[in-house]
């Protein structure tokens, strides 16, 4: 079995379009959600997000180039150029088709679907672009970044909601711990701010209409975020053969199925899904030092993934610190997992916990040390990333300082 | 007004999935065991039948109502309101 090392980040977010501003910004608790610029806002009832403001599509695309890409495409491939910079994976000879390329996605190519639509049921267009279909399907982002960087291994997208990149990046490693592949650039990606989508969230109740104010008891629900990140994992071996920047050793993956309810979170799959991450890294709960948690900020969820850190870490979980960053930045929902795992890598890397923003107030059911509002120092060996999704579908990643 | 008290216990009946004759106006919510999905497509149906907005956030500590009287208080308040 092979130990799997990651070698490069990238990351497109509400709270910075590059890792080293995510990361600064995420110390700093900077908060990423604010009114929404990018669709028009009279219809909708929730007039805030976490969006990618500012982002060019001119900057990084030709634009022939742009026609052919959802802004879930181009955040994907904007992440995937800064991480590939940073790890220099080789993809020469034989490199290419040992590479695999995994994208979480949620929901693929939305801006794409609601433009064409909004044209054809709204407008009485006769007919839609001929590239809606390219553009809109799930594995447009993870098919554009084997077409740029010419990997040609095992390459899909993985959907599970609100864990799809927690599921593809558990998978990938996976995939390079047993030797299917040598390397492989993994990741989510997101991009579902649009008045169709914003319509179908509010109408489930759970969108708050201020601010995201994870584990706080004043809490209101979750706020829409967007945005990618990609990492390059590949063998320990070979990252350091070539000497390559190790930036953390991705350690463990564990993922579960909650087989009860659509929506509903619950305590056990959670728990299952903890305790799977834990066994696959070979780690003790003792051995945990900080957990980046799923922390929606709805009432459910916060709840739940409190009790089922208590019941999988025992009395370790009250004494480590336990933070969300969709507080800063949104739930990105496909992107999360991958979003958060950079924000778990960065934690672990500078020995810093982000905090949890907004928290205002004690929730008697949410009874961990939360970090409130201001990052804290602290020794970080082995860390977790928390994603539970709609659908009851959880995946946890492990990671360890090399 | 006994007519809007019918729709709405028949639209609670029907989505929740509960014998209309336990929907008493003093019934408790809490205590008929309506699943949150199930409060969420209540409050859809009860909008699109009145055509109204109802205040309702699953996320909320503060319960905009506790009985069955109480929504079909929120409900004629609403339906009562200029658009």
């Amino acid at each position: 079995m092979n130990r799997v090392a990651i070698t490069g980040v990238g990351v497109i977010s509400p709270i910075g379009q590059s890792f080293a501003t995510f990361t600064q910004n995420l110390f700093n608790g900077h908060c990423g959600i604010g009114p929404i610029t990018t669709i028009p806002t009279e219809r909708l009832l929730v007039k805030i997000a976490a969006e990618v403001v500012g982002f060019d599509p001119a900057t990084h695309f030709e634009p022939r180039r742009i026609g052919m890409l959802d802004r879930v495409a181009q955040f994907a491939l904007v992440a995937t150029r800064e991480a590939m910079a940073r790890s220099a994976l080789p993809l020469d000879g034989d490199r290419a088709e040992t590479t695999a390329c995994l994208i979480g996605t949620g929901v693929g190519g939305l801006n794409t679907l609601d433009d064409s639509f909004l044209k054809l049921y709204g407008q009485g267009a006769a007919r839609v672009h001929p590239f809606t279909i390219p553009r809109l399907m799930v594995n447009a982002a993870a098919s554009h970044i084997t077409m740029e960087f010419g990997i040609t291994g095992p390459a899909y997208s993985i959907a599970s909601a609100c864990s799809s990149a927690g599921h593809a990046i558990g998978h990938a490693f996976h995939l390079v711990r047993s030797g299917v592949v040598r390397a492989a650039v993994v990741g989510g990606a997101e991009a579902c701010i649009t008045v169709g989508t914003m319509k179908g969230w509010e109408a489930m109740r759970v969108m708050a209409p201020d601010t995201c104010r994870p584990f706080s008891k004043t809490r209101t629900g979750m706020v829409l975020g967007e945005g990618a990140a990609v990492f390059v994992l590949e063998t320990l071996d070979d990252a350091r053969a070539r000497g390559a920047e190790v930036l953390a050793e991705l350690a463990g993956a564990g993922m579960s199925s909650d087989a009860k309810d659509i929506t509903a979170p619950d305590v056990d799959g959670g728990v299952r899904a903890i305790r799977a991450a834990l066994r696959d890294a070979g780690l003790a709960a003792e051995d945990v030092d900080y957990v980046n948690a799923h922390g929606t900020g709805t009432a459910a969820n916060d709840q739940t993934e409190t009790q089922s850190l208590h019941r999988a870490l025992g009395a370790r979980a009250r004494q480590i610190p336990v933070s969300s960053s969709k507080s800063m930045f949104g739930h990105a929902l496909g992107a999360a997992g991958a979003l958060e795992l950079a924000a778990t890598v960065a934690a672990l890397r500078s020995c810093t916990v982000p905090p949890t923003v907004n928290y205002e107030e004690t929730d008697p059911l949410c009874d961990l040390d939360y970090v409130p509002n201001t990052a804290r120092s602290a020794p970080i060996r082995a860390a977790l990333s928390n994603s539970f999704a709609f659908g009851g579908l959880n995946a946890v990643l492990a990671v360890r300082a090399v | 007004m006994a007519e809007l008290m019918d729709d709405v216990i028949d639209i609670i009946a029907e989505k929740a999935r509960i014998d209309r004759a336990k929907l008493e106006l003093t019934a408790r919510l809490d205590e008929l065991n309506i699943a949150s999905l199930d409060v969420v497509e209540i409050v859809f149906a009860l909008e699109e039948r009145f055509d109204i907005q109802m205040p309702y956030n699953a996320n909320s500590t503060q319960r905009e109502f506790e009985t069955i009287g109480d929504v079909v208080r929120a409900v004629e308040g609403l339906v009562g309101e200029p658009a």
